[in-house]
């Protein structure tokens, strides 16, 4: 742009955006990679202008102007254009000529990212890399009376239940007089949190059925993956890996037709039912598919046209309050599979959660809370949602728990946490963190599509272009020209690598505490961290 | 790492057996205290088999405000053994004003109680006593209990035997269990020393509690009385028999299961799969993780022995018919009963509940894996 013209508002330069690219024009052969692979056309090949000027000092000498035209590659400043820092260009270029770099300073292109009156929408997470969970340590060591165990020898049994426990005496007498004893599982307590058939690929989500499927099969660790709102492909409804899903019911009701109708054939009951009513990383707000990924087989498996945005309403609509909701949605759905199926709630972390939690303590039929905290992911959400809505998860948790164990209940109704498990790779201290905090179990997702399928998204809002189904890792993308650059068979292998490795982990983290033969629920003496304010306000002990 | 010692004999032991035990195995505990269970007295105390005694100590007010208290209820005292302290002191055991052990007539009525209410209300009227001993420090109660004594104290075994006369006559009995302290705290608290009792339940345990808080928060929110105090992480071992027989009416032979329960696969080929693996579901936050033998005994003078899931602490059981030992080493056992066959000596192993039943003619082994005697 020549300096005489006037300019937009959101005219930008280099400077404003968010990510900038440093290109080395010595080495780079113009082979046209870059520009191939870059998922938001950020760069282009773009002739270039140098001018030589020669001159001399000498009488008789010369003096030469000669413009030379070259090319090289050239970022685009406009919005929609703007580098997600990705680097899959770094990732393809083969003289190491590209790469992204964090803009250090203001990044202004955040007040022009609502062009035409639409506010910001991206997947992925939170962008902050902030964690309380980080912060805890496990303290109490067992360093006096205890011969500490061996994480690598000792036997060890780290499962957990899902479901909806009875008190002792109560389930005893039933058991005797052949009562209904309400349905429990006994899984891993790493669980594979609702991501939706649409929301990822079909080469993410095979990878992941297949690797859950060897977990289960070969190693014999019963890892559960939980389905999302979004169906559930009707041969694996039909087949014996059912036992291993989750299926989950949203406000969308999506693909539930599907469901339904193949109840009868089903050669196995699903391991639980999960009806969402909130997500952490946007509570109050339905779920979000939008068009660019609605193709003619999502749409089959949901029941919907075919490139339409797919909103999930905020709520259940159906219903008259949450209390008749969460009771009536867990009966029809207990009824549907003959009361042999966990059917248990998930919420956004709240403030509210606890009177979630004391309803659910008088429904005999609620299985359990699965509760999803501010740092949990999403496929597609408001910024403005995903940066400022929502409550983190560590103090949820432990309040829900420390309501339960003032009632007696907290064998009885189990919550499973998420929301930033890992999220800065931590993954077997934070679930640890939160177990001891009073989680049964935990539930990972964003964790997993980084570990097992490569994606780049970092907490400095790299990537996130999870919504607009461009993922350049082909995990979120229904684009068979970028799912195809995922194998699922890589991606299972990986889930397998990351399961075995994080049961190492947590074996690590139990054993010197003296823990081995049952998961250290409620632990909460194990734990320190060196804040006073968090400490008390989590009952643990202050450490520095 | 404490050490233990139990015996239960057909005829009447002394205490000071137990303390000889304790002494030859000096090297495992540091003498900062010990601990006594008296059950199926012999002494004055067989003629009164079902007056409850009370077991404590208490100062001078202490026993005024007792003695008023008791009143009030209608209680009368029966028999009494008062250990009065000599007037020397002894270096490193603290000045009391006495140890009393007191039965007790019950009051007007209480004869028509039916067995149960009758413990409820006797372990009301203890934890009364213990609270309000606690607002004014002059009283520490034990037990109270029929046909049960009980006595805890900070010093060295011997010398605290000596101290207090334990070779009397009177203090005779037929089930003993002794402890002598490691002293893990800075400041011992009587309260936290073993044996722990409740409702004729008692258990001593040698090791570390790695679960107690969730085990001690579960407990503490069942509602049962008595299932309070949690001053040491091994209270609850006892209240966890006490909850797993009296509650689920489970017999000893599933105490095992619900303190270390089978894992998966053994658990799928157990003949009572179903009954123990809703157990150990619905007891999920009663399992023991850490380093843990028990010694405890039953209502009915049973002793048995369990271990923990791997067997991480030592002990043994060995005796002649009409007399039993658990011991955490075999020198306390050949200290009191050297005429045994030693072979027949057995260390109960990581699925093992080792059992004397009140006839004391064997050791009997049960195995997690066999058949539950179920109450079904
Ligand atoms: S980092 Fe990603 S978005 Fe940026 S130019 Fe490279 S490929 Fe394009
Ligand atoms: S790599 Fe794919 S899944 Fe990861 S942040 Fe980018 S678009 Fe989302």
């Amino acid at each position: 742009m020549s300096s005489n013209r006037s300019l937009e508002p959101s005219s930008l330069s280099l400077n404003d955006l968010p990510w900038q690219i440093e290109y080395n024009n010595d080495r780079c052969t113009l082979c046209g990679q870059c520009t191939a692979v870059c998922p938001v056309k950020a760069i282009a090949l773009h002739p270039f202008q140098k001018r030589i000027v020669k001159t001399s000092v000498g009488k008789n000498a010369e003096h030469s102007n000669a413009y030379d035209t070259f090319y090289g590659i050239r970022q685009d400043t406009r919005v929609e254009n703007a580098c997600i820092g990705c680097a899959m260009c770094t990732l393809v270029c083969p003289n190491d000529a590209i790469r992204p770099k964090r803009n250090p300073g203001l990044d202004r292109m955040k007040f022009h990212i609502n062009q035409h009156g639409i506010p910001r929408r991206r997947g992925g997470r939170r962008n902050d890399s902030g964690s309380v969970l980080d912060r805890i340590k496990f303290t109490r060591i067992s360093m006096l009376t205890d011969p500490a165990l061996d994480a690598g020898r000792h036997e060890f049994e780290m499962s957990t239940l899902l479901g909806r426990v009875l008190p002792p005496r109560e389930n005893m007498k039933c058991l005797r007089e052949k009562g209904w004893i309400p349905p429990v599982r006994e899984i891993y307590p790493l669980i594979i949190g609702g991501m939706s058939f649409g929301a990822l690929s079909p080469t993410m989500w095979e990878g992941l059925q297949m690797g859950v499927a060897y977990l289960n099969e070969e190693m014999g660790m019963p890892v559960r993956i939980c389905t999302g709102e979004g169906g559930c492909p009707p041969r694996l409804l039909r087949s014996r890996f059912l036992k291993y899903v989750i299926l989950q019911i949203a406000s969308g009701y999506f693909g539930w037709d599907e469901i339904i109708h193949a109840i009868p054939h089903m050669k196995e009951d699903p391991c639980a039912i999960e009806i969402k009513y909130g997500q952490g990383a946007k509570p109050g707000d339905g779920g979000l598919l939008m068009w660019h990924k609605v193709n003619k087989l999502i749409a089959a498996i949901r029941g919907v046209p075919q490139g339409v945005s797919l909103p999930s309403p905020p709520t259940h609509q159906t219903q008259y309050s949450i209390e008749e909701s969460v009771a009536k949605m867990i009966l029809s759905m207990s009824m549907a599979w003959g009361f042999r199926v966990p059917v248990y709630p998930k919420i956004s972390a709240s403030s509210t959660s606890l009177a979630v939690m004391n309803n659910l303590t008088r429904n005999e039929y609620a299985a359990g809370l699965a509760i999803d905290g501010e740092d949990g992911g999403t496929g597609a959400a408001y910024a403005v949602s995903m940066d400022h809505m929502g409550h983190p998860i560590a103090s949820c948790v432990r309040d829900n728990y420390l309501n339960l164990t003032s009632l007696g209940k907290q064998n009885e109704v189990p919550i499973f946490a998420g929301g930033g498990v890992g999220k800065n790779g931590n993954i077997a201290a934070n679930a640890a963190a939160l177990i001891m905090l009073g989680a049964s179990g935990v539930q990972v997702g964003k964790y997993l599509m980084q570990a097992a399928a490569g994606c780049v998204g970092t907490e400095e809002d790299r990537c996130n272009v999870c919504n607009l189904g461009i993922c350049p890792k082909g995990i979120t993308s229904q684009d068979p020209r970028l799912y195809r650059r995922l194998n699922p068979e890589d991606v299972a292998q990986r889930l397998v690598d990351i399961f075995v490795s994080f049961d190492t982990q947590l074996k690590k983290i139990v054993a010197p505490l003296g823990r081995s033969t049952s998961l250290p629920i409620g632990m909460s003496d194990a734990l320190g961290i060196d804040d006073k304010n968090i400490a008390d306000r989590l009952s643990i002990k202050y450490v520095v | 790492m404490c050490r233990l010692f139990a015996i239960t004999s057909k005829d009447p032991q002394s205490p000071m057996l137990a303390i000889k035990a304790l002494d030859v195995m000096k090297e495992g505990h540091d003498g900062s205290g010990v601990g006594l269970l008296l059950q199926d007295l012999g002494g004055t105390f067989e003629e009164m088999k079902d007056a409850p005694i009370l077991s404590g100590i208490f100062t001078e007010e202490g026993i005024c405000r007792l003695d008023l208290f008791m009143m009030k209820l209608g209680f009368m005292t029966k028999h009494k053994i008062s250990l009065k302290p000599p007037k020397t002191r002894v270096e490193g055991i603290p000045r009391r004003h006495i140890y009393l052990i007191r039965a007790y007539e019950l009051p007007e009525g209480w004869d028509a109680l039916t067995q149960e209410e009758l413990a409820v209300k006797l372990l009301e009227v203890r934890l009364k006593i213990r609270e309000m001993g606690e607002e004014k420090n002059d009283m520490i109660v034990f037990s109270f209990w029929p046909d049960t004594i009980m006595l805890k104290e900070i010093g060295d075994p011997m010398k605290l035997a000596e101290y207090l006369g334990l070779d009397r006559k009177e203090l005779e009995a037929r089930v003993i269990m002794a402890q002598g302290r490691q002293n893990t705290n800075y400041a011992i608290s009587l309260y936290a020393c073993h044996p722990f009792f409740i409702k004729g339940y008692c258990t001593m345990t040698n090791g570390e509690n790695t679960a107690f808080i969730p085990i001690k928060d579960f407990l503490s929110s069942r509602n049962i009385p008595g299932y309070t105090g949690y001053q040491s992480d091994s209270e609850v071992f006892a209240h966890i028999l006490h909850f797993s027989m009296e509650e689920l009416g489970l017999g000893i032979d599933g105490y095992k299961h619900v303190i270390t329960p089978l894992q998966r696969d053994d658990l799928a080929k157990h003949p009572n799969f179903e009954f123990l693996d809703h157990l150990k579901k619905t007891c999920r936050p009663l399992i023991i993780d850490g380093p843990n033998m028990v010694i405890g005994t039953l209502p009915d003078h049973s002793m048995f022995m369990v271990q923990d899931r791997k067997k991480l602490r030592p002990g043994v059981v060995g005796g002649k018919p009409g007399m039993f030992a658990f011991s955490s080493e075999i020198c306390g056992l050949d200290a009191v009963i050297p005429d045994r066959d030693k072979t027949m000596d057995i260390q109960p192993m990581h699925l093992d509940t080792a059992i004397v039943s009140p006839e004391r003619q064997e050791v009997n082994i049960c195995r997690q894996t066999e058949a539950l005697n179920l109450p079904l």
